[in-house]
């Protein structure tokens, strides 16, 4: 058998066998009990050539629609953003991708610096203290601010509001469940969190009050009047955004969250059918020993020269064990990285900018709809994403949308059934004029 | 700063610099003040850097010399499986079709990923030999919580709510006793015996009507395979429990013994492992889960079906455990995994476990005169030494690891697992050639001398390193963890 990944020879492997003490290769399994021993190999598809390889999963690849030879309206928690051709450039470099966990400092260091870096990113876009080297998403990150939460606070219910990501809120209850939790929602009004229902269910055995900013369906929470609420019940504040947004937003830290989590997928990362992308999770610093996942600290070497460990490890599952409060042990680094790279390209000036042409770019379509005679509905202050109500199966428009190469905008009546025939249209900076006015036009021809 | 110091980002920085180019603003703008509510319009900039394309590049490309990947050179981190990362995987992942496709699509448009991934889960499954695959989890620990939450389930549904009890063997991987906190359920120790396996005793000891599942993984963390896994899982069903299997040793056993066969009911792989999707610096990983046919109705929704001739994604599964992550699963990975098992096919899998577990047992066999090896017999892709013969010369297994890095080469994972003193776990992975072995080899023979004739040499090493050891200790005790403006 010879593979290019494979470097032995022949000659080799007699070397080898010789020195073992074996005659053959099948001696070195003789431990495997004949009753469980596999004969013979695997019933999968040959191995194919690099070039037939690639021709046939080129083939593959293309019968999807992609965001490239097609015009997305689709946002709904993952984002067709800029991305800074450097950021392939930086993550291609195998240095990096091919490199695991930087267990040995002195080796580790471009690594390491990089996480510490993407720390700071995080901590700046957020307005909180401390952030970790990343979680697996937004989603997971969401739960396991949960989890942290009952954890500090010792109580077992979590609040989460119905304009937070219906998939999140998924992710949640299978992890509330995990931990004995209970999980109730807080219901939706006029497009954003009811703050009356919200007073109705915090009590004392409210652990944290989870809400997201902007909400899942593009609108502005009003965090100030949440924390108010929240803090007079001491739960804990968990606030899940879109970093991006916050180049314009004013950060979650300010209004007092307790912990910021979201996905920072938006920053360089592609969409890629929904991973790998990014999560991050960030607290005030008395939460700064509860944190989940892996922390970069700077600290010195013995000629006092500056340099980056993994810090706070009694954190970790491999140290606590049984006692860990959070299982997760490899990351998203690479994303990370990713998303460093993007968010150091677009720096300060850049990250409001590309948050403002959002801003402006959805603020032009949803006029541009309500012209047109649409309804855009709980319209209020939104950053990309609002609401159509089309009065038809959003799948169907979708499907004809597509015939015209554009990849309409979420179905509401997914996850919301009172939100039947709605679409959830996001415009990023990405869009042109021209392709939000042929939005408004061919879904008006559907309308007619 | 000390005049070596590699600068950050935020040091580079300089106002006025860009380095972006953001698309034309087309549209007419409105005043941004009056779009949000009064009081949410950001007043304070983020400390983000200014720089340009190219002071970017070169900050990531010096940080990049002062990392160590596969690409470096020789990584044999044991458990971790660094073998060489394929570079058509690369680039399959990077085609539009899949790398630039929104998760929230209508299926229609995105048949060609749900075929994929369905071909990958029917691959795993005859690989693992498991009734059904299921592609969620994210990485190995994220496929742990996974199948302990449908165990739990299982039990649940059959109303035997005293289940709640995990046996995990002494020499586990810290992260199988977390996952089974997290999933709600209580961990207890199985012993090892001298051989390095599962005592059968003291199994049958701590079984019972509470045991909701044993975790192992096979070959276990010391390259050994248990020899009496058949027994092992007639105990734990007898008894009334699951068998669990972690993947993480899976690159031991691909064509000589699978999963399925072996008794166990519920399966992670971790496809950055064995599967080379890259470790990319610590993540993103992708830690599928297999089970067999009475563990199905409680996979994580949605699974991945095909109906016909269309692939679908089957959201109506009324006892699944519910969504463990957004959408399907970390779809970049799973797609370098299908292009590599692809690129192997059946007698490419084979010869990666018989090389893997040949280069193993052949360092074992060279290294055993020169350092102390606690099992002796035949291990699988890994092996263990002990370094207690150099402790005694007062040279730590830590000095002889930092004692690797001047010669080129990433050391072995240490002081894992628990149970062996002074503990290296040596994985050389069916990738690397004879001569690369042979140069790790003579390195750590020479270290065991130098530890003989000059200590002094191991104990203060690294000495061509960027950085000496660091002082980890200050880094904990007054944590620095983000970078502050001067």
């Amino acid at each position: 058998m010879k593979h290019r990944y494979l470097p032995m020879t022949e000659q080799d492997k007699q070397a080898m066998l010789e020195t073992i003490g074996v005659s053959t290769v099948d001696e070195l399994f003789s431990d495997i009990p004949e009753k469980v021993r596999f004969k013979g190999e695997y019933n999968i598809k040959p191995a194919k050539s690099e070039t037939a390889l690639m021709k046939e999963l080129f083939q593959l690849a293309s019968r999807n629609a992609d965001l490239k030879s097609n015009v997305s309206f689709l946002g709904a928690g993952v984002y067709d953003h800029y991305m800074p051709v450097i950021v392939d450039h930086v993550i291609s470099r195998s240095e990096f991708y091919t490199a695991y966990t930087p267990y040995q400092p002195e080796i580790s260091q471009g690594e390491l610096q990089a996480i510490f870096e993407f720390q700071t990113m995080i901590c700046e876009l957020t307005g909180m203290d401390v952030a970790n080297s990343s979680m697996y998403d937004g989603g997971t990150a969401l739960a396991e601010a949960a989890m942290l939460s009952a954890g500090h606070t010792k109580r077992k219910t979590i609040l989460v509001s119905s304009a937070v990501h219906p998939e999140s809120r998924e992710v949640l209850e299978t992890y509330a469940k995990g931990q004995y939790l209970d999980v109730i929602e807080v219901p939706v009004k006029d497009g954003i969190t009811d703050i009356e229902a919200l007073k109705g269910l915090v009590n004392a055995d409210v652990a944290a009050v989870v809400v997201q900013y902007p909400n899942f369906l593009g609108r502005i929470e009003p965090l100030k009047e949440l924390e108010e609420i929240i803090h007079e019940n001491k739960a804990m504040f968990v606030v899940s955004s879109n970093p991006l947004s916050l180049g314009i937003l004013t950060p979650p830290g300010k209004f007092g969250a307790d912990i910021v989590v979201g996905d920072a997928q938006p920053f360089g990362i592609p969409t890629a059918f929904g991973g790998p992308h990014c999560g991050y999770f960030a607290v005030t610093t008395k939460l700064m020993r509860k944190v989940p996942g892996r922390l970069v600290g700077q600290t010195t070497d013995d000629q006092g020269r500056r340099g980056f460990v993994l810090t706070l490890q009694a954190r970790e599952q491999h140290i606590r064990r049984d006692k860990a409060t959070s299982n997760i042990c490899s990351n998203q680094a690479l994303n990370a990285l990713a998303a460093s790279v993007a968010m150091t390209a677009l720096g300060k000036k850049g990250v409001r900018e590309i948050a403002a042409a959002n801003l402006q770019k959805a603020n032009y379509a949803k006029i541009a709809f309500k012209v047109a005679g649409f309804e855009v509905v709980n319209d209020g202050h939104s950053f990309n994403e609002f609401v159509v109500n089309l009065n038809k199966p959003v799948k169907e428009v979708n499907q004809q949308l597509l015939q015209k190469g554009i990849i309409g905008g979420y179905d509401l009546g997914r996850d919301y059934p009172v939100l039947a025939g709605h679409m959830l249209i996001c415009v990023t900076e990405q869009r042109t004029k021209e392709e939000i006015d042929t939005l408004v036009k061919e879904l008006g021809d559907l309308h007619a | 700063m000390h005049n070596q110091d590699q600068k950050l980002i935020f040091e580079v920085s300089t106002p006025g610099r860009v380095g972006y180019s953001l698309p034309e603003m087309d549209v007419p703008e409105a005043d941004v003040a009056a779009l949000l509510p009064e009081g949410y319009l950001r007043e304070e900039e983020p400390l983000l850097p200014e720089v340009s394309e190219l002071d970017i590049m070169r900050h990531y490309t010096s940080l990049s010399r002062r990392n160590h990947g596969v690409d470096s050179g020789f990584y044999p981190l044991g458990s971790c499986t660094m073998k060489y990362n394929p570079k058509i995987n690369e680039n399959v992942a990077r085609y539009n079709g899949f790398a630039h496709i929104h998760p929230l699509q209508d299926e229609s448009s995105v048949q060609g990923a749900l075929e994929l991934l369905y071909d990958l889960q029917q691959h795993l499954k005859e690989i693992t030999g498991m009734d059904e695959v299921t592609l969620q989890p994210a990485a190995g620990a994220h496929g742990e919580w996974t199948g302990l939450m449908m165990i739990r389930a299982y039990h649940e549904a059959n109303g035997d709510l005293k289940r709640t009890k995990v046996i995990v063997p002494d020499s586990a991987h810290g992260t199988n006793p977390a996952s089974a906190t997290v999933a709600g359920l209580e961990t207890v120790t199985v012993k090892s015996n001298e051989d390095g396996l599962v005592d059968l005793e003291d199994l049958r000891r701590v079984v019972g009507e509470d045991t909701a599942a044993l975790m192992l993984t096979n070959p276990n963390t010391l390259g050994l395979f248990e020899e009496n896994i058949v027994e092992i899982a007639e105990i734990v069903h007898e008894a009334g429990g699951k068998v669990y299997y972690d993947g993480a040793n899976l690159n031991a056993v691909l064509s000589k013994a699978r999963p399925g066969d072996m008794g166990f009911d519920v399966v992670h792989l971790n496809l950055h492992k064995t599967f080379t999707g890259p470790h990319g610096g610590g993540g993103p990983g992708s830690g599928p889960v297999g089970v067999k046919a009475d563990l199905i109705p409680f996979l994580p929704r949605p699974v991945i079906a095909k109906r016909g001739d269309e692939y679908v994604l089957d959201y109506d599964r009324p006892q699944s455990i519910g969504r463990v992550k957004p959408y399907y699963g970390n779809f970049g990975i799973n797609v370098r995994a299908y292009t590599y098992i692809r690129s192997m096919g059946p007698d490419g899998l084979k010869a990666v476990t018989e090389y893997a577990v040949l280069n193993a047992n052949y360092m074992m066999r060279r290294l055993a005169e020169y350092y102390d090896l606690p099992f002796d017999r035949h291990c699988k892709h890994e092996f263990v030494l002990s370094g207690r013969r150099q402790k005694k010369l007062g040279v730590r297994t830590l000095d002889i690891a930092k004692r690797l890095l001047d010669f080129g080469f990433h050391p072995p994972t240490i002081y894992f697992p628990l149970n062996v003193e002074e503990c290296i776990m040596i994985e050389p992975t069916e990738t690397e050639s004879k001569e690369t072995l042979d140069s790790f080899i003579d390195i750590m023979i020479q270290i065991a001398k130098e530890a003989e004739e000059n200590p002094e040499i191991v104990q203060e090493a690294p000495h061509t390193t960027v950085v000496g050891r660091l002082d980890e200790t200050t880094a904990a005790r007054k944590p620095v963890l983000r970078y502050q403006n001067a």
